[in-house]
């Protein structure tokens, strides 16, 4: 009998040692398989749940990584004052990809990027959390909440501040805005409730930032664009006197290209090209466009920006100057109409390229990117994006844009404090009685430090008229110190 | 002849004090760490918790000290740093949304079960009593096991219908029908083993038992399995017909046995996968737990053995610590999944420890078996030893995908009372054959020099009672004439 327990043990021992192999196996052998299995939360949890780096304006964050409570997940994404930033930010959900900065900066923020290599490095030894590297970027918080807070609610603006010599963004707001911590909630259920509740809303969409998202006409903002084109040809000067009909018949198809019925354009029928921008007249830029040909209009644009995106480090919507078909599509698309397209910041680049004596710098939200430890690990230096004009045509097309303000369809513009120099712009959006209402410049004109663009997208011209000028006023008023 | 008796006996309680304040470092100890690493405030509750567990495990200790000295040293220890363990890790996974208060229930039903194991070892006195149960036994076990059955008090949880509620109370019966099948088989068997091996038909290599002979284990094991099975009780059928097949086995030292109980499990377990649901859905999901279909079933699917594993890859072979890792993730994580929150969280090597401390808990209760000088012992012991044995490769193997799933819990570590309960009262028994096993012989004053037969001590006259007075009252005799005793005895 003794014998058949020992036979009973031996036989146990044996299952027991099956026991063992199999779990060195699945512990020890198969771990990283069983990791990486699609099918296992625990990446998802461990990834999404780790504390990311703060981002920061002026050194106070508006999106941080705090302990959860009562969640799988360990770490919370907060956003502070998210309708000024959601838009910069972006959200960080735990079930979808992130947006914003949380996307483009997402090596830095959770910690994985190349030069953070030494802090995993040291947090595996010590066994402490790392925390990913914080991100401070150009944004003033007190411009950008004034900046929010001139959008009147329930309207489609957006306002763009941009520093001249570097090009850096010190306000890009927007309204309609959404709570970017309903989307980095826990709960997976609220999370789809709130997004389809974003994603059924007309006029904001999660996935979609007006400033650098919304491609719509420019209008009359773009002749600044044909006026770089022109001034840079020679055949033009600002005292070139050029025929201003009311009407201007095109070749090829039965439409006409007609200046705006209530201007004050009527009132000569010829006249020098600066009286003509500062009173924003159509033909004789659909003249020239035509004269001049496609060819150098287009390459004005792209030297300003257009036809591609850009990483600032957020992606920006490519404005667009496609291939013209015609003669009068040409025509259009010189008043910022037809197949032009342009993002609020793509005009403000205009702006600044023109106040930086022709040269554009690459739009830029980053300001530093610093190590869990404070440890600089990124600073971004400006960056020349293109030449677009020679500094004496910028400097005539300052003088222009300054008789808008002085004299011209800007003058709700101008300001006790220095000169400004501007370019209005309204584009029909093929909806009765809904225009896009665009200006655009830079202060001070004699010593360009800021530029600045305030845009209403479909609204009624009377109200967005009203507000634009005076915006961008304020705007200047605040970002330049007397 | 056995070899205890070969050395000259020591209580060696005083080891099992020493290893049991051991055990309570780490079981306690293990508490606190949670509390620790978990950042939770340590509150009045951990030291009133600890102070009640320390409290009835030094109890039993007591117990064993007036009731068993010469007992195992080293059942209790073991014992009690798994029940400890499984507290503190019922405890952490507390703090999860999923489970509540589980601990407090597990402590109290730890107490309570530690108490009715001191109330068996103090009025049982002497395991041979249990002989005297044998068909008394085979009734219960049919009672117990049919009561999940009666409508009202019967419940079904997840599939299987092995639960009872009276008075609000659940309570899986089948946990105490396995004891008193163990005490059936093992008291029929001693007491027919000479009819099973003798007569019969020899058929060459074989002999065949004479049916008759057969008939009641036959009657135990068709009602059990048949319950079990009906029950969709998959695991605990595996366990008790291994239970029959080991026992029969240790009753006639014949391999055949084994032999046929491998052709019945091979027949059962076509005959389950033809016509039993449930079984053929483990055996899908143990061969392909990955496949993606099988994954997301609702009902019947591999998620949970899937997760478990991806729980066990995720601690490897250190473990994420106390509450670092995600083992709620896999459902049922503080009673049939509890061995992989151990794996997550302590890592290979701390489930290892685990699984080193059940090997070593299991060979104590074999050794209590190979010790005991009687029949029914022997076979008891070891009958409960493979329940334990076959608890743990049915709960471990089926996380671990080496058998199908089914659901049995870790004995000791899972949250539930009834298996907390029985397991408790099978270290009674196992503490009282081995102190059984390890005492002097002490025969009276007529000493049998026959040799090896004097172990059957059962063999001789009087009742069991009786003779359990005679030896507490020799206990205090001189250790040199204990010695000359026994070596009469060999």
């Amino acid at each position: 009998m003794n014998n058949a327990i020992r036979h009973t043990w031996v036989v146990s021992v044996t299952m027991f040692v099956t026991l063992f192999a199999a779990l060195s196996i699945i512990q020890v052998a198969l771990t990283e398989d069983l990791n990486s299995d699609p099918n296992n939360a625990r990446q998802i949890y461990n990834d999404r749940g780790a504390p990311r780096g703060a981002i920061t304006v002026d050194g106070s964050p508006i999106a941080e990584s705090v302990p959860a409570e009562n969640s799988n997940f360990d770490y919370q994404r907060v956003y502070h004052d998210p309708e000024l930033y959601f838009g910069i930010t972006g959200f960080f959900p735990i079930a979808a990809h992130p947006t914003g900065l949380e996307s483009e900066l997402n090596e830095y923020l959770s910690g994985h990027s190349d030069s953070q290599f030494f802090d995993r490095m040291t947090s595996m030894f010590t066994g402490e959390t790392m925390e990913g590297a914080q991100v401070e970027l150009t944004l003033d918080p007190e411009l950008q909440r004034q900046a929010y807070d001139l959008i009147p609610e329930g309207q489609r603006g957006s306002i763009v501040v941009q520093e001249v010599d570097t090009g850096d963004i010190v306000s890009l707001a927007s309204r309609p805005s959404y709570d970017t911590n309903d989307l980095a909630t826990h709960s997976t259920e609220e999370y789809n409730a709130n997004i389809a509740e974003l994603e059924d809303s007309e006029h904001v969409s999660p996935y979609y930032f007006r400033p650098i998202n919304s491609t719509i006409a420019p209008g009359s903002v773009f002749k600044l664009v044909d006026l770089a084109a022109m001034l840079e040809s020679g055949d033009y000067d600002p005292d070139t006197v050029l025929e201003n009909p009311s009407e201007l018949d095109l070749p090829d198809s039965d439409r006409t290209l007609p200046n705006f019925t209530t201007g004050i354009c009527h009132q000569q029928t010829e006249s020098n090209l600066t009286w003509i921008v500062a009173q924003s007249c159509n033909t004789p830029f659909g003249e020239a466009a035509m004269d001049m040909g496609e060819e150098p209009l287009r390459d004005t644009a792209e030297d300003f920006g257009w036809n591609q995106e850009l990483n600032i480090p957020l992606s920006t919507s490519a404005s667009a100057f496609p291939e013209t078909t015609s003669q009068a599509d040409l025509a259009y698309s010189s008043i910022g109409q037809g197949s032009v397209t342009a993002t609020p910041l793509q005009i403000n680049m205009v702006s600044q390229g023109v106040a930086n004596g022709g040269t554009v710098m690459h739009p830029n939200l980053v300001d530093s990117i610093r190590g869990s430890d404070l440890q600089l690990l990124e600073q971004p230096e400006p960056q020349v994006l293109g030449e677009a004009t020679s500094e004496e045509v910028a400097g005539e097309m300052t003088e222009m844009m300054e008789a808008v303000v002085d004299e011209g369809t800007g003058q709700s513009a101008q300001s006790q404090s220095f000169d400004v120099a501007a370019k209005t712009g309204t584009a029909e959006t093929g909806n009765e009685g809904q225009v896009h209402t665009w200006i655009t410049g830079f202060a001070p004109a004699d010593d360009p430090q800021y530029a600045v663009t305030v845009v209403y997208e479909n609204i009624d011209y009377e109200t967005g008229h009203s507000m634009t000028g005076p915006q961008m006023r304020q705007m200047l008023e605040a970002v330049i110190e007397p | 002849m056995n070899e205890t008796a070969q050395a000259a006996p020591k209580p060696r309680r005083n080891v099992e004090l020493v290893l049991l304040l051991v055990a309570l470092i780490i079981g306690i100890g293990a508490q606190f760490l949670v509390a620790v690493s978990m950042d939770e405030p340590i509150t009045q509750d951990y030291y009133i918790e600890g102070a009640v567990f320390a409290t009835i495990s030094l109890a039993f200790h007591l117990a064993l000290r007036f009731r068993a000295r010469y007992a195992d040293p080293f059942i209790l220890p073991i014992v009690v740093t798994l029940n400890g363990l499984g507290i503190a890790m019922i405890h952490r996974l507390d703090f999860t949304a999923s489970f509540d208060g589980a601990a407090d229930r597990q402590l109290v039903w730890t107490v309570v079960s530690i108490g009715a194991a001191i109330a068996l070892l103090w009025f049982l006195k002497d395991h041979r009593r249990l002989r005297q149960l044998t068909y008394v036994s085979l009734i219960v076990s049919v009672l117990l096991l049919f009561l999940p059955m009666v409508p009202g008090i019967g419940q079904e949880i997840f599939g299987a219908r092995v639960w009872v509620t009276i008075f609000g109370m659940s309570f899986q019966p089948s946990e105490i029908a396995k004891i008193t099948l163990a005490v059936f088989f093992a008291g029929y068997l001693a007491n027919n083993r000479d009819l099973i091996l003798l007569a019969g038909k020899k058929v060459g290599p074989f002999t065949f038992p004479r049916l008759q002979d057969l008939a009641p284990m036959a009657v135990a094991w068709v009602v059990a399995l048949g319950v079990l099975i009906v029950q969709n009780d998959l695991g605990n059928a595996l366990m008790l017909f291994g239970l029959f097949v080991t026992v029969i086995y240790v009753a006639t030292s014949r391999f055949s046995w084994i032999a046929i109980g491998g052709v019945f499990i091979a027949i059962g377990a076509a005959l389950a996968y033809q016509f039993v649901n449930h079984f053929r859905e483990r055996v899908e999901i143990w061969l392909n737990a990955f496949d993606q279909e099988i994954y997301e079933r609702a009902y019947g699917g591999s998620h949970q053995v899937v997760q478990g594993m991806f729980g066990l890859a995720n601690g490897g072979l250190t473990g994420t610590g106390f509450g670092n890792g995600m083992p709620t993730q896999a459902a049922l994580a503080n009673s049939d999944m509890i061995i992989a929150a151990f794996g997550e969280e302590l890592g290979f090597i701390g489930l290892s420890a685990i699984l080193v401390l059940y090997l070593l808990l299991f060979s104590r209760y074999m050794r209590a078996g190979i010790g005991t000088r009687d029949h029914f012992g022997k076979l008891l012991a070891t009958g409960l030893a493979v329940i334990l044995v076959l608890q743990v490769f049915v709960v471990v193997g089926g996380i671990t995908r080496v058998i199908p799933m089914s659901g049995l819990v870790s004995p000791f570590l899972a949250a539930g009372g009834s298996a907390i309960l029985a397991n408790w009262l099978i270290v009674a028994i196992v503490l009282l054959i081995s102190h059984s096993a390890r005492r002097p012989v002490v025969v009276g004053p007529m000493v049998n020099t026959s040799g090896a037969e004097t172990s059957g001590i059962e063999d001789r006259g009087g009742s069991a009672e009786d003779r359990g007075a005679r030896q507490d009252s020799s206990t205090g005799r001189s250790g040199g004439e204990e010695t000359q005793i026994q070596e009469a005895a060999r």
